[in-house]
């Protein structure tokens, strides 16, 4: 199956630090990838090379067919994003916000859509509230919305139920999931929370120390380390122990 | 997708996030009329007893309240610019911006358009406050206060550029600049004085910055009559510099920030 997005050699060094150590992997279209790591591992960095908010040391990144480093302005409006280390301005209301958001990856339509994604991902009555006085979980949502607001093909996404109640962040999955299904969009999550990337994720990069340490279905990886479920794995490669 | 094109629909985009800010906040609105208008009654008030005890002020008796209010076009032209910036970082919303199609001097183009918003919003208030109550209108300077207003504002373009690189690259901890950083140049510009007051070597330093041809061809106006279109030029030429220099420390920032991951961490 074609990739979206296709990484080679990628590596990044903070003066001593190797934050990102050469990883090579592919998304397909339609496909959901996890990044698994624990604190520090790398997945965040990597994912804001993909996104060209952060300038690899080397490798290559290319996303829908472009090379990130000289064309990132040409599938920018065709990808988005969503992660805890971002908000959305706290004094704008969520309407506002998606309004100008709407605007900047030029939509046609853009209250149509946005009533789309208020019935979708029920925001509805949030959307005159500004987004300060909202919930973390209400938050929560709006930035979802924001991040589908193009139909992105594809969707990176840093945490997407960090510091959610279980129901919220069951919901949130469940409408990841659905829209996956729905529109083909590929995704690449990046977290540490175990449930969500097997409830989400057909294939799984784990990360330790910056490194691609290991890859594959959650089913195989959880049989190849002869573990109950992906935690364990987690935890045995965290730990440096091998299959 | 053409990787340099400039979308008005973005910059309208991002003048439309600063106008809702502007238009849900009258504390803030507030805020942008009460400086220039207290500048104003102090100076109006100064300038009527100046008037009648100085033989110079005698002369042109708005040549004092007209330096304050260009002053505030600078002041705040700069001012409009970092803080539309600095709206973002304290927001945490660069992550967010730059992950759309937006490019750097689209974002740019809009913080110069809320500039000259705030700007007029600033100081339109305090000059029509000065008719009634000072008898003096800095309408009466005709075209050349055009030129004027205009080589100001681009003159805190320029500076807004050059606080934003070093907030961008040193994070909202270098903030503070931006409220200072514009009053280092108020001696050298000869903003309430004649450039010749100033020793030797610094009138030099003066002559490099677009504000004192502005100040200087005001006063020339005002005490002679004459509209001085070699301070107009040579305005015209240093802001073209200053503004390129500007452009560029904002366009090397940006890049360092893509650099260290600086966008993704900002924030207070």
């Amino acid at each position: 199956m074609k990739s979206v997005i296709a990484v080679e050699g990628l590596s990044k060094k903070f003066g001593k630090v190797v934050a990102v150590d050469g990883i090579d992997f592919a998304v397909p279209a339609g496909a959901a990838v996890a990044l698994l790591g624990g604190n520090g591992a790398g997945k965040t960095t990597t994912l804001s090379m993909l996104l060209g908010l952060l300038l690899p040391t080397s490798g290559a990144v290319r996303v829908l067919g472009e090379d990130m480093a000289t064309h990132r302005y040409r599938v920018l409006g065709r990808m988005n994003f969503s992660s805890p280390y971002v908000d959305l301005p706290r004094r704008l209301t969520a309407r506002q916000n998606l309004v100008v958001y709407g605007h900047l990856y030029s939509l046609a339509g853009v209250k149509q859509r946005i009533a789309e994604l208020a019935r979708d991902l029920d925001i509805a009555p949030l959307l005159d509230r500004p987004v300060g006085q909202l919930s973390s979980g209400q938050k929560t949502r709006v930035a979802l919305a924001k991040a589908l607001l193009n139909r992105p093909e594809v969707l990176l996404l840093d945490e997407p139920t960090a510091s959610l109640d279980p129901d919220t962040g069951d919901w949130v999955r469940g409408y990841l999931d659905s829209y996956r299904r729905q529109t083909g969009c590929a995704i690449l999550l990046a977290s540490h929370n175990m449930g969500e990337v097997e409830r989400l994720c057909g294939d799984v990069l784990m990360m330790r120390a910056g490194r691609i340490v290991d890859r594959g279905a959650p089913a195989d990886l959880i049989r190849r380390y002869g573990r109950r479920n992906l935690e364990e794995v987690f935890l045995a490669i965290a730990r440096g122990a091998g299959p | 997708m053409s990787d340099f094109a400039m979308s008005p629909r973005r910059v309208g985009a991002m003048i439309l996030r600063h106008v809702y800010v502007l238009r849900g906040s009258w504390p803030r609105l507030i805020e942008l009329v009460y400086w220039p208008i207290m500048q104003i009654l102090v100076w109006g008030t100064l300038s009527v007893f100046l008037a009648t005890n100085s033989t110079w002020i005698g002369q042109a008796f708005g040549v004092l309240l007209g330096a304050v209010m260009l002053w505030d076009v600078l002041f705040r032209g700069q001012l409009g610019f970092t803080l539309s910036f600095l709206e973002e970082m304290w927001s945490r919303n660069l992550g967010n911006l730059y992950v759309t199609p937006l490019r750097p001097y689209e974002h740019l183009a809009s913080l110069m358009a809320m500039s000259l918003i705030r700007t007029l919003i600033g100081v339109i208030p305090a000059a029509l406050l000065a008719i009634p109550l000072y008898q003096y209108s800095i309408f009466d300077l005709g075209l050349p206060l055009i030129a004027f207003f205009t080589n100001l504002l681009v003159m805190g373009w320029a500076t807004g550029m050059f606080v934003t690189a070093l907030i961008l690259r040193y994070g909202v901890s270098a903030e503070n600049l931006a409220w200072f950083l514009v009053f280092m140049l108020a001696p050298v510009v000869s903003v309430y004085y004649p450039v010749t007051v100033l020793p030797e070597w610094l009138q030099a330093v003066a002559w490099t910055l677009p504000a004192t041809y502005v100040f200087e061809g005001m006063r020339t106006l005002m005490l002679e009559q004459v509209f001085r279109v070699d301070l107009l030029l040579g305005a015209i030429v240093l802001n073209l510099v200053y503004i390129a220099i500007g452009a560029a420390a904002f366009l090397f920032a940006f890049r360092i920030a893509r650099e260290r991951g600086l966008l993704l961490h900002v924030g207070e």
